[in-house]
């Protein structure tokens, strides 16, 4: 995802001079094509994320395209005041980027696990948050808030991710992953991945279960989801993030108020205030948070059961 | 407008007048008919509850009528009590402290990258120096041989809760920028000739940024506002506003 990501931007910066790219002293090994080709429009802040994030809007605000880099926490709750002062109640054209979502730090720990970021940013006023699932969708997304004109938020995870469906036409809708209208999974990032094998695996046992990735988050497309679970007996939730203000909660909150509709049963990471985290892989970290596939396919069986 | 609309923060306004006066009347390229000018000298206001003094600066300028400052914190104005964009001739809002610096210095980097020779000045208070916010962008300009940027200091010696020598003492500030690889001018900040030379030496040559470190007094000009940390938050009443009046001769 990183590395789709850096010569997605390369690419419209090659097309639009006026985007420029800020990191916070990291990106190593994947910011230095932009660097090379870009160095007038290419700043490493240093370790300092609110003096990144003030910068970013002063120079969006003289009319450029800013792009600002960091590892998942950093660029966002660090520098949470200047993200909603500065960027979103001017409308400066900032876009934050976050690597590591989720766990995708994995044996990293606490610090470099980003749980709450796209909850947080999705509060923020004005702006644009996308979760993309994987490289194709990072790339649309990317094209996309280029040219927004907009404060966005990129949530990223690391590198490797494989792609996960069809061509994307419109990264602010949602892409349908998989066919299968009595059980409508919507995940947002790299975890869609986890919804597509539980839905191979229920499909196995009779259930027709779909899988949507939703990697806008703001503006959600209600419609698009409302047409999708139209016919379903149970809407899923899966996101790498805390329920809290996540895919859930935007979920959630969207159809409260309708009549007629299915339950949402929502699966995300437990917030564990106070406990310390363990070492472990992203799958590993993943798992023992009840989110494996078995774990998946098991939570939706109950909540099936329940109807 | 701070008696009219029982607001507060005279004492920081009134620290920061002339400083505002030789700015808009001898250093800032603006042209009130095109405040959006991509060549303009930019000005952010850091100290973003001193807001009485910067709309009637803007005001007297011609960005706007004074009888609009009437409105100042009523219902519906876009006189806000700390500085608003929404207001002609104001770049950034801010009022949350530690803003305005780095900000600025995006400012100073686009207009650099931008080559029109546009200037940026940004107005800070003492108490706001305690941000760490200010530090990274105090480290980061130097670095990048911001020349086209100036700080000010207001430097009035009272923050919001006591003395700055009592709160968290800043003393030795004009080395600790010094140290940091900055242009550095100490002057009286009532002294308006001292102020047009410090202010209108911006590039220095040296290709640092300039920090100009001005000593000022809080309530300067009232008597009985002077140094007194109360005029933080009072307005006056209408004895004490006819008063004040008379004593700054308006």
């Amino acid at each position: 995802m990183r590395t789709t990501f850096i010569e997605s931007l390369s690419q419209a910066a090659s097309e639009n001079p006026d985007i420029w790219l800020l990191c916070g002293d990291l990106g190593y090994s994947v910011l230095e094509p932009f660097a090379a080709k870009f160095p007038d429009r290419f700043i490493n802040v240093g370790v300092a994320e609110q003096n990144m994030a003030g910068m970013a809007a002063g120079i969006a605000l003289s009319g450029k395209t800013v792009f600002i880099y960091s590892i998942g926490n950093f660029p966002t709750l660090r520098c949470l005041e200047q993200l909603r002062n500065d960027v979103c109640y001017h409308g400066a054209d900032v876009k934050v980027v976050a690597v590591g979502a989720g766990y995708a730090y994995g044996s990293q720990g606490y610090t470099h696990h980003a749980l709450e970021d796209a909850g947080i940013m999705s509060m923020l006023p004005g702006i644009e948050v996308f979760v993309p699932c994987d490289p194709m969708e990072v790339r649309a997304a990317t094209r996309l808030i280029a040219g927004s004109g907009k404060p966005s938020y990129l949530r990223l995870s690391r590198q490797g991710e494989p792609n996960l469906g069809a061509v994307v036409t419109d990264p602010r809708k949602p892409r349908v992953l998989r066919e299968g209208r009595e059980v409508v999974i919507l995940a947002s990032g790299p975890i869609a991945s986890r919804a597509l094998e539980a839905a191979g695996e229920l499909g196995g046992r009779g259930r027709e279960v779909g899988v949507m990735s939703v990697s806008c988050l703001k503006p959600l497309d209600e419609a698009a989801i409302r047409d999708a679970v139209r016919d379903a007996s149970l809407i899923v939730t899966l996101e790498e993030h805390i329920l809290r203000g996540g895919l859930f909660s935007l979920v959630a909150v969207a159809y409260a108020g309708d009549a007629q509709r299915p339950p949402v049963a929502g699966i995300g990471i437990p917030e564990q205030g106070g406990k310390t985290s363990s070492a472990g892989s992203r799958e590993a970290l993943l798992d023992a948070a009840g989110l494996s596939v078995q774990a998946i396919v098991a939570r939706i069986e109950q909540s099936l059961a329940k109807r | 407008m701070v008696h009219a609309a029982k607001a507060s923060h005279i004492g920081g306004c009134l620290s920061m007048a002339d400083i505002l006066a030789v700015l808009y009347t001898r250093i800032l390229r603006l042209d009130p008919a095109e405040p959006q000018s991509p060549g303009r000298d930019r000005f952010v206001l850091s100290k973003g509850h001193a807001t009485a003094i910067m709309y009637a600066t803007l005001a007297e300028c011609g960005f706007f009528s004074l009888a609009e400052l009437d409105t100042y914190c009523r219902d519906g104005s876009i006189f806000t009590g700390h500085v608003s964009h929404a207001v002609p001739g104001v770049e950034v809002s801010t009022g949350s402290l530690g803003h305005g610096l780095p900000i600025a210095i995006g400012m100073a980097l686009a207009a650099r990258s931008a080559g029109a020779g546009s200037r940026v000045f940004c107005l800070l208070s003492d108490g706001e120096c305690d941000e760490g916010s200010n530090w990274e962008g105090i480290l980061f300009a130097p670095h990048h041989k911001l020349s086209n940027l100036c700080v000010i200091v207001d430097f009035n010696k009272i923050q919001s809760f006591g003395t700055v020598a009592e709160v968290l003492n800043l003393d030795p500030f004009a080395d600790k920028w010094k140290a940091f690889g900055w242009h550095v001018e100490e002057i009286d900040g009532h002294d308006v000739i001292a102020l047009e030379r410090a202010l209108g030496a911006v590039p220095a040559p040296s290709g640092r940024p300039t920090v100009v470190i001005a000593n000022t007094v809080k309530g300067k000009g009232v008597s009985f506002m002077e140094n007194k940390l109360e005029w933080h938050y009072r307005s006056p009443s209408d004895e004490l506003l006819a008063q004040a009046l008379a004593e700054i001769g308006a």
